[in-house]
């Protein structure tokens, strides 16, 4: 088979720098010769592909936007392509990453100490330390200010006590990022640095999940554990804090999607041209063509929404709206092309011979992760509006 | 040590090529160009005898229009420590007319070249023909299709080819010119951190004269359409018939 063409309709490879497309043709590879030959294998497992890490870490995608601290110091862009090219492989491959570097590695650095940073962040690029963020619980989703984890002030530090839920890479983490409430409202939200093997502490993988199978989704397990005071984030406190890295995470989500997109049309497209029936190939029909031409023009609006985010963020404009419409709009995309992509191949899309019915189940993760397909609608509403539907 | 190594920008091998309106080029619009993959092999191998031997430089030479820059920059992000960048719009047909520019662009070179290194061809012209012709402009000794390479502790270097049947096992001293082929190693990725590096590193343009064609395109043509398929039989009995064909009429056994 020939090799995987990313659709570009509009010329916009043009509007990237060198710089940008070198970055993107390396993950581009990295993907195609690392991570495609091996996730059908690991996605039915149940298991995470380990050793990718270390080659993720050597290649720099850990943290790739920060700057300092064994990091690459990329722009937004250029960052945004790699998430789009690993996405392209699986949404749990693009996760790991999303998580070890906007969820815990970004937290450390924009709210840690001179000491926690040094500690951790060069370790985290390195791939020697994985990190996971607990904000979600089992009680607590959407709505997370009301989070009843719990850390209480002692004489050297702070004891924690709740359950996280739907964690990613929780049970290989180790270093979990935890939000506890240190008073009794939102407001006395911190930010704990929390190790694995701290007394009190666990993290079981959670199973028979049928999304997002090749990526490690755990509880997190917190029985007065103590840790010391130097645990915590000093430059954070409240929802602010979480909601800040969850930002991060959504941008490059919205960039991942397009990868998971491109990947089904790419399959869809081929399959259409090659397959024959009623002695014609099926893209030859109408109805084939009115299907491939709206998730062409999907992947368009999706790659230009993206891209003018990016733009934004690297002037440091971009709202946490404008993220908000663009991880809703094109995971909903993704989600729509990948059925759309199935549906094209027939019966040999429900194998796993064909990626299109993983991206499918996957992407129904990735549309309630990082906030709901509802919650970015309200957060947009009330952009629009001015009107709180939250509550 | 100084290594040399050729590099080229061909089109994708997954693109459809088309012919230009002159009947003689190839269409470059729309598009998709690569570093030529044979050449990623020579620039690993550099990488890793520089690696070896703990200095030297990797400079990686191009004869191209200014998008090879392009090509450049990607094989600089790998590693390379200097680029040069033989401008030259108008796509070149003729090996030797390219040999001879290459080669008068090396002899400029200061420090000397202690190693030359190129594809063993270019997926899109493939005449396998640039490669010794540079080292016999040059007078060096020409190993081509390297599988494996290895620098001996007195700088002698220990290479295998693959030929018929075997493996050639040659021992040649540097300045040499060997060409490499697929198996030599796996080509590293460019890193963030060597991308972000290669933004800073030079990109020299000598003035170096295209040298005279000695041989000219004078068309290219497709290659003729595939003949549709013919059911000779069925089941175990059309396995006579069959056979009979592929010998007699298609001479493919
Ligand atoms: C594979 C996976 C990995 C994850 N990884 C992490 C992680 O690493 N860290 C982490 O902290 N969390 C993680 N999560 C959790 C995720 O962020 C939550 O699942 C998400 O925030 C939704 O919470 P919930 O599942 O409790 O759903 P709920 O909040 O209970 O929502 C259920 C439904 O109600 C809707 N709803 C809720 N409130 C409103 C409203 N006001 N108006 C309209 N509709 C509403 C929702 O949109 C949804 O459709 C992960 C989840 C998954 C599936």
């Amino acid at each position: 088979m020939s090799a995987y063409r990313a659709l570009d309709l509009f010329e916009l490879d043009a509007l990237l720098t060198e710089e940008e497309r070198l970055v993107r043709d390396t993950a581009r590879s990295f993907v195609s010769e690392r991570v495609l030959p091996v996730i059908e294998r690991h996605f039915e497992q149940g298991s995470f592909p380990m050793d990718l890490i270390p080659q993720m870490a050597e290649l720099g995608f850990f943290g790739a936007n920060l700057e300092g601290y064994g990091c690459a110091g990329l722009g937004a862009v250029a960052y945004g392509l790699i998430m789009q090219e690993l996405e392209r492989g699986d949404s749990g491959v693009r996760s790991c990453a999303s998580v070890q570097g906007s969820l815990c590695m970004y937290p450390i650095y924009a709210y840690g100490s001179e000491e926690q940073k040094e500690r951790w962040l060069p370790r985290m690029a390195a791939g020697e330390v994985i990190g996971c963020f607990g904000l979600t619980e089992p009680d607590h989703g959407s709505d997370p200010g009301s989070m009843q984890t719990r850390a209480r002030r002692t004489a050297g530090g702070w004891v924690l006590n709740g359950t996280k839920r739907w964690i990613t890479n929780g049970s290989i983490a180790d270093l979990a990022v935890v939000w506890a409430r240190t008073g009794e409202d939102a407001s006395s939200i911190r930010g704990f640095l929390v190790e694995k093997g701290t007394p009190g502490f666990s993290a079981p993988q959670i199973e028979r999940k049928w999304s997002l199978r090749a990526s490690v989704t755990s509880d997190l397990i917190l029985e007065d554990v103590e840790v010391p005071d130097s645990a915590m984030l000093p430059g954070v406190q409240g929802l602010r804090g979480p909601l800040s890295c969850l930002n991060q995470a959504r941008y490059g989500i919205a960039w991942g999607a397009i990868g998971a997109m491109q990947a089904c049309f790419d399959e869809a497209l081929r399959y259409a041209t090659a397959r024959t029936q009623f002695g014609r190939p099926i893209a030859g029909f109408q109805l084939t063509q009115h299907k491939l031409c709206e998730m062409a023009s999907e992947i368009t609006k999706a790659q230009l929404l993206a891209l003018r985010l990016g733009r934004l963020k690297e002037q440091g404009r971009a709202q946490p709206w404008q993220i908000s419409l663009a991880k809703r709009n094109n995971v909903y995309w993704a989600l729509e092309i990948a059925r759309t992509a199935r549906q094209i191949l027939g019966a040999s899309g429900i194998t796993h011979e064909y990626q299109c019915g993983r991206h499918a189940a996957n992407l129904e993760s990735v549309i309630t992760y990082e906030g709901t397909h509802e919650i970015h609608t309200l957060i947009v509403g009330k952009q629009l509006t001015g009107l709180d539907a939250f509550q | 040590m100084h290594i040399v190594v050729l590099i080229k920008r061909v089109p994708d091998t997954a693109s459809k090529i088309t012919i230009a309106a002159d009947g003689r080029t190839i269409e470059t619009a729309g598009l998709q160009f690569v570093l030529n993959p044979y050449d990623e092999f020579a620039i690993e191998a550099a990488l890793q005898l520089k690696e070896q031997v703990g200095a030297g430089t990797v400079t990686v030479m191009t004869l191209g229009p200014a998008e090879a820059a392009q090509t450049l920059r990607s094989a600089l992000a790998m590693g390379a420590d200097r680029g040069v960048h033989l401008e030259h719009e108008q796509q070149l047909g003729d090996p030797y007319a390219i040999a001879r520019t290459l080669a008068t662009a090396i002899q400029g070179l200061a420090p000397p070249a202690d190693l030359v290194l190129a594809g063993r061809q270019a997926v899109d012209s493939q005449s396998l023909a640039v490669g010794p012709m540079v080292a016999s402009l040059l007078e060096l000794p020409c190993v081509t299709d390297v599988t494996r390479l290895e620098r001996q502790p007195e700088g002698k270097l220990r290479v295998e080819r693959e030929v018929e049947g075997g493996h050639e096992v040659l021992l040649v001293e540097p300045p040499a010119l060997l060409t490499t082929n697929k198996g030599l190693n796996e080509p590293r990725y460019a890193s963030l951190k060597g991308i972000m590096a290669a933004k800073k590193k030079p990109i020299e343009e000598p003035a170096v004269p295209i040298a005279p064609a000695l041989s000219a395109i004078l068309r290219l043509e497709y290659p003729p359409a595939r003949q549709g398929g013919r059911i000779v039989g069925e089941g175990a009995a059309a396995v006579p018939e069959l056979v009979r064909l592929l010998r007699e009429e298609a001479k493919v056994l």
